[in-house]
């Protein structure tokens, strides 16, 4: 998996490092090279996506896949960590889909050609590696190594206005992504693996551990840091393994609330620390039953652990901590399930490196942060009179909201959409976009669960804000371009709508189903949008590439001279207005049903935003493909698209109509993440009690989960299983109910009826969901 | 014995111990007294360029030498006038490096034409000697002395181009602000030993601490703050910090590319070094210098380095000779050698119970007087000299110390975020390349500027990660800076002009320099992956880490704010349409010498922008010795 990650993201910019050998005016060479390190990156992705093989990117679980982590920076505690999960895969197929079709759509590009490849490759390599980035540096890093190939991007190939876009597209990136350092830095300095590893099970002492280290996938150099060490993991040998802990007690006591209340004294001799500690096994006939022979010198110590026989990993343990020396140093413990009765090798002898438990241990490492986020108090302390996680969740926000964009920092979109080559505006829409929704639920949201909680108010409030904003804006725009442009801002405003509502705000409600929907509905949302987006850019770049104007009011009856065209226009127009049976449908349903519970204001606001979405759009399509004849200059140029147009348009208009019903193919791949993030904020919740039960149902497994957090954090992947096979039906369900005779965007009372049957629907089959954690 | 007959016979020991650590210094004086010599031997003939390039060499072999020997630690040489210690060996290391790049660089470049070569290396590698001086000073007369040395000749190597008048008008300026900057500073040296009785700096730092350990009056207070101040302006010239920076833009614009190369990286790193070491001496003093404390030094002098130093400190070693023997605390029970190696807790209790801080509690109830005149103080204490000493334990001594730490930190701090703020605003309306890298490099040095006040408010491994992020900075820079100001001579050369106008459409001519310049340039924004994200990276960590969080959204802010005016140069090779009629231009990056010379400097910046670790380990070893 190391590898297979690592090809796809580096991929493109070996690519782009090939082309620097390519003479210029080989134009068509190194579009064609160009297409096809696009193409491998999209197949090595559609394998990862197909099932069945050791690859394979298992469909049904929540914790992160192929994840690894290679140290980079030591002194910073950098590392080279990469993995995927269901909300980071959608997304990275998209790219690789859409960076295929946008390098296809790139033909009409013909000034040059290669620094044009190279910087398009180099792009892919920067969004590929922000979604698969579980370093907290490296997203860092790829999130502005980003912005450079865009600002040439736009501003070499781009149209009239297109120094002022680029410089206004990279200054409002770069602000955002110092606003984001300052919030990394931030929790880097506040972060303490020894605090996650003493409520993990990475401690044996303790009886109940709340995070399961191992799902961090923390690299195990980490672990001797902190004075942990194993023998040799071999799956065939699990038996035989032996775990030695350089503190025999705990490193630090933790309250309830996870602030770092003492630390014990640990019986181990702290002189030893210092030293690398060795244990060996070796065969003595003198020593029957076992011994250690140990021996300290000034810059190491040596325990021997001598047996006539090979002694099992439970008599080995027996034997060192009965040592009276070895104990003193050492505490040998077996794997958690493990009984022990596997013979140790004299080849498991294991080193412990030195370290020092006085030292906090800072990490980078977003899984960790997360749950350091939720299950200590670590990023409570305050700063100017308000919790480091608070300024970390606002300033995080900053960083993804402007790429999101939302209003008020929405202002260089229009620009940068409309100065921007058709293929760069279909990355943009498509891709770019999804960084942000991808941050507030990678980043914002896990680690700091409070200040999201606290704000979630503001997070929904901007989302109905740009959703409405953006509709209006739209339609008031005579540019077909910007016309898409503002669309997109409405129609992100969705997906953070979708992520805000944490509805256990809402009159002290508390039901996972709710935001469970929204979430899903936002990522759902993001991937259409993807498509749907894309797609709009490619259709306005087909029709300017002819006529070269984009002026609304000078089109007209396109339909008769460009039949294609027109359908697959109308095809992707529709899917972006979200008509039931299309791809934009479901996002938008999903997100206005969950934003009821939260604010019901807030929900007719975001319904009746459907209504503006279809008149701007239906408005467009009248202006442009129907009505009297093309008034426009050049009408000789509209001619009928090209099959390479035809055949780029195409695969959107089909992801458009398969996702639209059939949701669950994403799903499938996203939900048991979504709902897994979901579960593990409401878990946090709990714990802090700052929600109160909804039902009997939920009752029971709240004070279940309560009586015994650990076992309820231990179970959420089985609860996340249950809820996924939820999802996926109780989207057949309303696709069913929502593909009816009317549509809702006209009528609407009756879209208002439909909404309450979906709801009920779903929360009919929601319910084994919410029981799931307490069984 | 006499004790200044004692000083006297170690002086030839100590003179050649201190020689063997000195190579790189006596290298380049070498090379600079060949060059003088030879040249009234052989004239136009004398292969200048050669003799400089073979002297640096020699001298960066016999810095990296020293580096190789791990026992180093920290060492006092010339009787405590300069330090030798990993910091030293870095800076020199970096400094002969980069005198290295420089000859190769100025060669090319032809600056030095073939009548001023001799000048030229000569004045650039006296100052550089001066510069090594800077890294290494350990005594504040040496501070004074050192700057000086560096900085005389840089005046001249501003006014290089004879016969132009802005070169003229630059040197003329430099030289009249560095003049008064001098002045300021001596006189704040002056106050600093008045009020203290030492210049050399650890004597100079616990005295400190002593004095404010048990209270200064206001007044003294008062001298003691100005004196720091005005040290500040000497070194925030050299830094050309806010609001001594007035200098930098009319001496890059007006003196050759390669002088401003030279003054931004050789300059900037030593002013650095020395910021750093004052720093660190006065906030954390190291403790085997107590051994120079003022009860010692009427004793036997046992330690070779430090006896010169305690001649200027005149009035506490009296003090301490006549209250010895009143005190009964003191005496045999605290002799000189045991304090060398025993540990800093033990030695502050020795010095709390002996004479001088009877004397400095004494000079306490006395402080306006002593404040302003020795003598005063002198027979004060001698009166007092008798009363029961004050008690000043460790803790005492630690809050006095955290005072001066705190005091200086928020100096540097408050002066770096209005240098890198007014240097990245200055440089928006500049039209010349030159004026706009010198507010460049004003900004930069306020970035540089940051980590030292992040260093003096923590604590620990903290504080050395956070004087590594100046070293690292430091020492990254020399790629950023040094190729920008090679590129901007090269492209001189061609061009024949320093107008960002003047580069409009250079991509279609040249594209591997754009490249390069584009490389610097985001380099110097701060993007990943390139040197100058880490640098700033390094250098916003610790100021996160001392929470020192208005100056880290001051910084960021910087960052984006600077993205403008790097880009519109970007923006004009690149994006713009070439001028009509400007020269072709030649300079491919692979097949000519010139173009291979940007190359090779401007790849690091991507190399240690992705690998950066060894880097920041040797920054790290390099301040291991500066926290007490």
């Amino acid at each position: 998996m190391i590898a297979l990650l690592s090809l796809i993201l580096f991929l493109p910019a070996l690519g782009a490092l090939v082309l620097l050998a390519f003479p210029k005016e080989k134009v068509d060479a190194i579009r064609m090279f160009s297409l096809a390190v696009t193409a491998v990156v999209l197949l090595l992705t559609a394998w990862l996506a197909v099932q069945g093989h050791d690859h394979s990117f298992r469909t049904g679980v929540a914790e992160m896949q192929g994840a690894f982590s290679i140290p980079w920076i030591s002194t910073f505690n950098i590392y080279y960590a990469l993995g995927t999960d269901g909300v980071s895969f959608p997304l990275v197929a998209l790219t690789a889909l859409i960076f295929v079709l946008a390098m296809w759509a790139s033909w009409p590009i013909t000034q040059q050609v290669k620094g044009y490849c190279i910087l398009f490759l180099l792009l892919e390599t920067g969004v590929l590696g922000v979604f698969l980035a579980l370093d907290f540096f490296l997203f860092y890093v790829f999130w502005e190594v980003m912005l450079l190939p865009m600002y040439f991007l736009i501003g070499i190939w781009g149209g009239p206005r297109r120094e002022y876009a680029a410089i206004k597209f990279f200054l409002f990136t770069l602000v955002g992504g110092v606003a984001m350092l300052v919030a990394v830095l931030m929790l880097y300095f506040h972060s303490d693996l020894r605090v996650l590893a003493a409520v993990s099970d990475f401690d044996v002492t303790n009886d109940n551990p709340q995070v399961a280290w191992s799902q961090l996938h923390l690299h195990p150099e980490v672990e001797s840091l902190l004075g942990r060490g194993a023998t040799q993991w071999d799956p065939q040998r699990d038996e035989a393994r032996v775990v030695f802990y350089r503190l025999a007690g705990k490193t630090t006591e933790v309250s309830t609330t996870g602030a770092v209340v003492a630390s014990v004294a640990p019986p181990t001799r702290s002189a030893a620390w210092s030293k690398p500690l060795e244990i060996q096994f070796v065969r003595d006939a003198d020593a029957a039953q076992g011994d250690v022979q140990s021996d300290e010198t000034a810059d190491r110590i040596v325990l021997r652990v001598r047996s006539a026989a090979p002694l099992t990993a439970a008599q080995v343990v027996q034997v060192i901590n009965a040592d009276p020396y070895a104990s003193q140093v050492v505490h040998a413990a077996l794997p958690r399930g493990s009984r022990g009765s596997g013979e140790v090798q004299a080849t498991d002898s294991v080193t412990l490196a030195p370290f020092d438990p006085s030292v906090p241990l800072h990490t980078f490492n977003i899984l960790a942060l997360a749950k350091m986020g939720q299950f200590t108090a670590l990023f409570d302390s305050t700063i100017w009179g308000m919790t480091v996680q608070w300024w970390a969740f606002l300033l995080l926000f900053i960083g993804f909201a402007i790429k999101v964009p939302v209003v008020p920092v929405h202002t260089w979109l229009p620009d940068a959409h409309v100065e921007a080559p058709t293929p760069i505006s279909m990355i943009l829409a498509g891709i770019l976009l999804k960084l942000g929704g991808y941050g507030i639920l990678r980043i914002c949201y896990p680690i700091c669960p409070q200040a999201a909680y606290d704000l979630a108010w503001l997070v929904c409030l901007i989302g109905v804000v740009s959703m409405v904003y953006g509709a209006f804006a739209a339609m008031a725009q005579k540019d077909f371009k910007r016309l898409v442009a503002y669309s997109s801002v409405s129609h992100m405003g969705y997906v953070i709508l979708g992520m805000g509502v944490w509805t256990a705000t809402a009159e002290h409600l508390f039901a996972t189903d709710s935001w469970k929907l929204g979430m899903n509905g936002a990522m759902f949302q993001m991937i259409a949008h993807g498509i749907s987006s894309s797609g709009m850019f490619f259709l306005v770049g087909v029709v300017y590439d002819r006529v070269h104007h984009r002026n609304l009011d000078e089109f007209g009856g396109l339909f008769a001279k460009m039949p294609v065209y027109s359908g697959i226009s109308i095809a992707i127009f529709f899917a972006a207005m979200g008509l039931p049976g299309l791809c934009g449908f479901i996002g938008e349903v999903f997100v206005t049903l969950s934003a009821w519970n939260f604010s019901r204001v807030l929900a007719v606001i975001s319904a009746a935003t459907v209504i503006l979405t279809a008149g701007y759009i239906l408005w467009t399509v009248q202006r442009v493909y129907f009505g009297p004849e093309y008034k426009g200059p050049h009408p000789e140029a509209l001619t009928p698209m090209t099959t390479r147009e035809v055949l780029i348009g195409a695969p959107l208009v089909a992801l458009a109509i398969i996702l639209g019903v059939f949701p669950q193919t994403v799903f499938n791949y996203m939900s048991p993440s979504v709902n897994q993030t979901v579960d593990d904020l409401r878990q946090w919740s709990i714990r802090l009690g700052v929600s109160v039960p909804e039902n009997a149902a939920t009752a029971t497994s709240l004070s279940t989960a309560s009586s015994r957090p650990a076992a309820a954090t231990l179970t959420t992947s089985r609860a996340a299983d249950a809820a996924n096979i939820v999802s996926g039906r109780r989207d057949e369900t309303l696709s069913a109910t929502a593909i009816g005779p009317t549509s809702r965007r006209d009528v609407p009372p009756e879209a208002e009826g439909l909404w309450t049957a979906s709801e009920s629907a779903a929360r009919r089959l929601a319910g084994p969901a919410s029981v799931a954690p307490g069984d | 014995v006499n004790p200044f007959h004692a000083r006297l016979a170690a002086l030839p020991t100590d003179t050649l111990a201190s020689l063997a650590l000195f190579g790189p210094e006596l290298a380049l004086c070498a090379t600079v007294v060949l060059m003088l010599l030879l040249r009234v031997m052989f004239g136009r003939r004398l292969p200048t360029t050669g003799l400089a390039a073979a002297g640096v060499l020699v001298a960066t072999a016999a810095a990296i030498a020293l580096c190789c020997d791990p026992t180093l630690g920290r060492r006092e040489v010339f009787s405590g006038l300069l330090v030798v210690d990993p910091m030293t060996v870095f800076f020199r290391i970096f400094l002969c490096g980069f005198a290295v790049l420089f000859v190769v660089f100025t060669w090319r470049s032809g600056i030095p034409d073939r009548d001023d070569a001799a000048d030229f290396y000569t004045l650039a590698l006296g100052s550089l000697v001066g510069m090594c001086l800077m890294a290494s000073s350990n005594h504040l007369l040496m501070l004074f002395l050192s700057i000086e040395m560096a900085s005389v000749p840089s005046y001249a190597l501003a006014g290089i181009l004879k016969g132009r008048r802005v070169s003229s008008e630059a040197a003329l300026k430099f030289s009249v602000y560095g003049a008064g900057t001098a002045g300021v500073m001596l006189y704040g040296i002056s106050l600093l030993a008045g009020i203290t009785g030492s210049v050399h700096l650890p004597t100079l730092a616990h005295r400190l601490a002593d004095l404010l350990a048990v209270g200064a009056a206001p007044q003294t207070q008062m001298v003691l703050a100005l004196g720091g101040l005005m040290v500040m302006v000497g070194l925030a010239f050299k830094l050309s910090a806010v609001p001594f920076h007035f200098w930098a833009p009319d001496v890059f614009e007006g003196a050759a590319a390669e002088v401003g190369g030279f003054l931004s990286v050789a300059s900037k790193a030593a002013a650095l070094a020395i910021l750093l070491r004052v720093a660190s001496v006065l906030g954390f003093p190291p403790a085997e210098a107590a051994a120079v404390g003022p009860l010692q030094q009427a004793e036997a002098p046992a330690s070779a380095g430090e006896q010169f130093v305690s001649a200027d400190a005149r009035w506490p070693a009296q003090v301490a000779g006549h209250a010895a023997p009143h005190s009964p605390q003191s005496g045999p029970a605290t002799p000189t050698h045991a304090a060398s190696d025993a540990p800093a807790a033990e030695l502050h209790d020795a010095l709390a119970q002996g004479a001088y801080v009877s004397a400095a509690a004494a000079h306490d109830a006395q402080a306006d007087r002593a404040a302003t005149h020795a003598a005063d103080a002198h027979g004060a204490d001698d009166a007092h000299a008798a009363a029961p000493p004050a008690q000043i334990g460790p803790q005492q001594r630690q809050a006095a110390l955290r005072t001066v730490r705190h005091y200086m930190a928020y100096l540097i701090g408050l002066l770096a975020a209005i240098t890198c703020t007014f240097g990245n605003l200055a440089a928006y309306g500049q039209n010349n390349i030159k004026r706009l890298l010198a507010y460049s490099t004003i900004a930069h040095a306020g970035y540089m500027m940051l980590p030292v006040s992040a260093f003096l408010l923590l604590e620990g491994s903290a504080a050395q990660e956070a004087a590594a992020a100046v070293t690292l900075y430091v020492a990254l820079y020399l790629f950023m800076n040094l190729t920008a100001f090679a590129i901007v001579a090269f492209l001189r050369n061609q061009l024949r002009s320093e107008q960002i106008d003047a580069y409009a459409g250079l991509i279609r001519k040249a594209p591997g320099v754009v490249i390069c310049f584009s490389l610097v340039l985001l380099s110097l924004i701060g993007l990943p992956p390139l040197a100058g994200f880490v640098a700033k990276f390094a250098a916003f960590a610790a100021l996160a880490h001392a929470g020192l969080i208005l100056l880290l959204l001051i910084g960021c802010l910087n960052t984006a704010l600077s993205l403008f005016y790097y880009l519109r140069v970007m923006k004009a090779m690149i994006l713009d349409p070439p001028v009509d009629g400007s020269p072709d231009i030649r300079l491919p990056l692979l097949r000519s010498f010139d173009g291979a010379l940007i190359a090779v400097l401007s790849l690091p910046l991507l190399v240690l922008g992705l690998l950066w670790q060894p880097m920041h380990l040797w920054a790290l070893d390099a301040v291991q010795r500066l926290l007490g």
